[in-house]
């Protein structure tokens, strides 16, 4: 890393934050360049938020149109204005974006990002997708891992009341600090897939119940060929019939995920703008320790739910399993 | 959750915010997207450069215009169909009173000090209107809510005081450099930049300074005709040399300390000429006022970088002339404010010279300009976090779910598994003398101690009222309003400066006086009770209040992190969440409000207690890693025993 100074304008316009993380991480997320697909609630706070912080450069995917739904959760585009000159979302949030801060880069890229060759990937330090299918989210995350460079790959997702979040920071080295002392510190990360392949047998106790019940849905969408949230509680049967075939084959019980629990998560398939708040200020905090090597990262799901109140970490690996 | 039925208490809500600054823009964006429709916020700042990086409302171009008007029109551009009132003023004033108050559903707090804390919990409780309270400092941040007769109130748990120093370490003995920047911030700075009028101990307390004390006062002052470049080595020579001297002189301090060096400029100076290298030259008529920096004259820079003395001093001397050149008009009537750049520099290199002579340390501008303006740290992440559980329980409130209210904590290391950790209400703590109207009592002397250091040193700094009225059963003492009779003004003047045991109405020992704030509609009764002497070092107020407990001012910065910004950056274990707090107060000593021993249980352990305002859930986490420390996934563990013991304290 180069000893570059930073500016007297980003001294001044960052003072507060060097104070939390100091200039040495603020030199390290100015040379950082950021992905993001898919422009939901959750992604563009997050989106807000690393701006703000003053990143190298953001990308943006998402081809879809301005509409009142895609909006909803998203306040970069004003409601009640659907066309925006025909921009794709990705080029409307662009716009509103670069303007929170004009030291970032902030562009658009057009396409779907499951179709991008691996080399795309390696312009990133970090990969953020949202709303999309389990297997572009095992796709995506594969591409990432099979860079020679380390990039980090991170889901956000928000259902309703509930969220998510994924983190595969692959092998990972930070300084951490314990009593004054600091010590070098090495992680290992599963990759989504290796992950949710743990049998949910072999997990810990008390494992969050969002993690099965997300689990479920996501492959009940998968089998159905819908997209993320694409479902209504007129699909509880199918989905409850779904989480016993899954329970079943897996000699799980069945207790772990509740019905109730799924009900919830079907009757409404909007994000909730409080909840997108919570997790695009986690995920931004993460993707922050991540480039600036500093704190310790979250590995590797976290979970929040505004009925209970708790935001919950789960490190569910081979690793942490009776496996 | 958003079926049209459950929508409706969220579209029908009329709230008030109060801040618009770092939680404010997050709390009033996530309020217009999750359906709020009739949103007041009031917030008395103007927008800074070094807002930009969080308050994500604001833009470069919108410096120095009212915080909340920029971000009423910054939220109607994405959702204009909904009504935002704001108010460019302070929530103290006295347009916003209880009548105001009770017009809202439910009030949401996102402001930086624990005076309006406290002033809108007051109201809050006389308007019977629910409010969400708020805070963050760097990645920790709690919300908590408050309900009258059903929760604790904001009041029920003592807030640490703000970090105060011994008179004496600050004027002779500094240990620390924060030492020296109150030293050169409060004392140096108030003396040759502020109010001629105010107290100011600036001159060291020697033997004689009886005697010499007036003398004394007349070297701040420039002398007729004097050349500004003199004057600034004099008074540079007056502080840091002659002061120095005389301090040594008395031997008895240093028996157990360093000797301080004393530093005159002729020494630092003469033999090295100034060599221009900024644009001193340059100075026209055309400069901003606001924007003379004695750095930039000086071709200083990095504010990362730390001075040898000599810059030290030429920055000293330097500010010192612009001050009196570039802002002559300010002179005589300023503040020290943390975003007046000339004021910092001058502090800054003030503080090292005195760092210097002490043997402490220097330190950088831009450390120095933390540790005096007590800058809180803050990132926006944390910010839209809280305000997202601001939001949570503000939808809570308004459905009428008080069984699923819940105070959270957002931490910076998980406590089991948890990096947001609700924890339920606590019932209202039935010694509160905000909420349960329990009397307090009062130490004094009654024979000697007048209204006035009554009313300045209980009324306003304890009991933190602003328009107070005190009666001794139906004669009134003493009242603050803006439509009295001339008669009434001139009488409580004169009773302002009698003894208490000569008021027209005595007050002895076993009064109950009786003292109400006509904003805040808050009472509060305190029991006299005589005492003759008071101890000068423990007790300096000469009076001793309880019945309440003040927290202790910690030490150890563990849970002291209120002030400054030395304890603040000890990080993770330390709270108190306030954006930014800009006064750091010197009293002579320790707090006097003695613990009224009716502590809870609770209070060393955890979540509950001993200030909503502490976090204290990091304290214990804080304390239990140190038991667990358990290496590979720093995960910490709050022992069930302690949680169940915070259980049964909590609501219902």
């Amino acid at each position: 890393m180069d000893s570059e100074e930073l500016t007297e304008q980003e001294t001044a316009l960052y003072d507060r934050q060097i104070r939390v993380w100091g200039v040495d991480a603020q030199r390290r997320l100015s040379k950082s360049h950021i992905l993001v697909s898919g422009m939901k609630g959750t992604v563009v706070e997050f989106c807000k938020n690393i701006v703000l912080a003053g990143v190298g450069s953001l990308t943006l995917i998402d081809d879809s149109p301005v509409n009142e739904e895609a909006v909803i959760a998203n306040f970069l585009i004003p409601l009640g204005e659907n066309d925006c000159g025909g921009k794709s979302l990705a080029e409307a949030c662009r716009d509103a974006l670069k303007e929170f801060n004009p030291m970032v880069r902030v562009s658009v890229e057009k396409g779907d990002l499951s179709t991008f060759e691996g080399d795309f990937f390696d312009k990133f330090s970090a990969v953020v997708v949202s709303g999309c299918s389990l297997a572009t989210k095992k796709l995506i995350n594969e591409k990432c891992r099979k860079r020679l460079k380390q990039i980090a790959f991170y889901t956000v997702d928000c259902r309703d009341s509930c969220g998510e979040i994924f983190v595969d920071l692959q092998s990972y080295t930070y300084t951490q600090k314990k009593l004054d002392e600091t010590i070098e510190r090495q992680l290992q990360y599963p990759s989504f897939e290796e992950a949710v392949s743990v049998p949910w047998k072999a997990l810990p106790r008390k494992v969050s119940k969002l993690y099965f019940a997300l689990r479920v849905l996501e492959k009940f969408e998968e089998v159905e060929e819908r997209k993320l949230g694409e479902v209504s509680i007129e699909d509880l049967q199918s989905a409850l019939k779904l989480k016993k075939e899954i329970c079943d084959g897996q000699s799980f019980n069945e207790v772990n995920v509740p019905d109730s629990l799924l009900e919830r998560l079907l009757q409404c398939n909007k994000e909730h703008p409080p909840v997108c708040a919570i997790l695009g200020g986690i995920l931004g905090q993460e993707v922050i320790k991540a480039i600036s090597g500093k704190g310790d990262p979250l590995k590797n799901f976290f979970f929040f739910d505004a009925v209970d109140g708790k935001g919950v970490i789960e490190d569910i690996s081979a690793q942490n399993s009776g496996v | 959750m958003a079926s049209d039925q459950e929508l409706e208490p969220i579209k029908n809500a009329k709230v008030l915010m109060v801040g618009a600054g770092g939680i404010g823009c997050e709390l009033l964006k996530t309020l217009a997207l999750s359906g709020f429709t009739d949103i007041h916020i009031i917030d008395m700042d103007t927008i800074e450069v070094s807002n930009l990086n969080r308050q994500f409302l604001f833009r470069q171009s919108h410096v120095g215009q009212s915080k909340a008007k920029v971000a009423r029109d910054a939220v109607l551009r994405f959702r204009p169909q909904i009504n935002i009132t704001p108010y460019h003023a302070n929530v103290k004033d006295p347009e916003f009173n209880v009548d105001f108050f009770k017009q809202f559903n439910v009030v949401l707090n996102g402001l930086d000090n624990l005076d309006a804390r406290r002033h809108v919990n007051r109201l809050c409780l006389a308007a019977d209107v629910p409010l969400v309270e708020s805070g963050t400092t760097g990645f920790l941040g709690q919300v908590t809510v408050h309900i009258k007769g059903q929760t604790e109130c904001y009041e029920c748990q003592p807030k640490p005081a703000p970090k105060t120093y011994p008179v004496c370490t600050i004027t002779s003995t500094p240990s620390k450099f924060v030492h020296c920047i109150v030293w050169a911030k409060d004392l140096l700075f108030a003396k040759l930049f502020g109010d001629k009028n105010q107290d100011n101990d600036l001159n060291v307390r020697s033997s004689d300074s009886a005697n010499s004390s007036e003398s004394a006062e007349d070297v701040f002052e420039r002398r007729k005709d004097e050349d500004i470049e003199q004057y600034g080595q004099r008074i540079y020579d007056h502080v840091f040399g002659y002061n120095i001297e005389v301090a040594l002189g008395n031997e008895e301090t240093w028996k157990s300390r360093n000797r301080p060096k004393p530093i005159y400029s002729r020494d630092i100076l003469l033999d090295k000429p100034f060599h221009q290298n900024g644009n001193l030259n340059k100075d026209s008529e055309t400069d901003d006022a606001s924007s003379v920096s004695a750095m930039v004259c000086l071709g200083l820079k990095n504010p990362q970088d730390i001075w040898s003395l000599v810059e030290n001093s030429r920055v000293f001397l330097e500010s010192l002339k612009l001050f009196f050149t570039k802002r002559a008009k300010d002179v005589g009537n300023l503040i020290f404010d943390k975003d007046d750049q000339l004021a910092v520099e001058f502090v800054t290199a003030a503080a090292n010279i005195r760092a210097s002579s002490f043997g402490i340390p220097m330190h950088s501008l831009f450390e120095a300009k933390g540790i005096a303006g007590n800058i809180v740290h803050a990132v926006a992440t944390t910010n839209a976090i809280i305000a997202g559980l601001i939001v949570i329980e503000a939808i809570k409130v308004l459905r009428n779910e008080r069984n699923k209210l819940r105070m959270t904590y957002c931490l910076e290391h998980p406590s089991r598994k948890m990096l947001l950790m609700p924890v339920e209400p606590f019932e209202p703590n039935k010694s509160c003398y905000v909420c349960s109207e329990t009397p307090l009592s009062l130490e004094i002397n009654t024979s000697c101690s007048k209204l006035r250091d009554f009313v300045e040193k209980i009324v306003r700094n304890k009991l933190g009222m602003n328009f107070p009225l005190i009666m001794h059963g139906s004669a009134l003492l003493y009242e603050v309003g803006d439509d009295l009779e001339d008669d009434m003004v001139a009488n409580y003047a004169a009773n302002l400066e009698k003894v208490l045991a000569e008021l027209p109405s005595p007050v002895t020992g076993g009064t109950m006086l009786t003292v109400e704030d006509l904003q805040q509609e808050f009472t509060c009764c305190i029991n006299i009770m005589h005492r003759e002497e008071f101890d000068e070092e423990k007790e300096p107020d000469g009076m001793v209040l309880s019945g309440w407990i003040q927290a202790r001012t910690a030490e150890n910065g563990e849970r002291s992190a209120v002030t400054n910004g030395e304890s603040t950056s000890k990080s993770s274990n330390t709270a108190v969440l306030e954006e930014e707090n800009d006064e750091i107060e010197i009293i002579t000593t320790e707090v006097s409000v003695i613990p009224s021993g009716a502590k809870r249980k609770l209070a060393e352990i955890s979540v509950d207690s001993n200030s909503v305002n502490s976090l204290a859930a990091s304290d214990l986490v804080s304390k239990k890693s140190l038991d667990h420390g358990d290496g590979n996934n720093a995960v910490v563990m709050i022992d069930d025993e302690e949680l169940e013991g915070i259980k049964k304290k909590r609501l219902r």
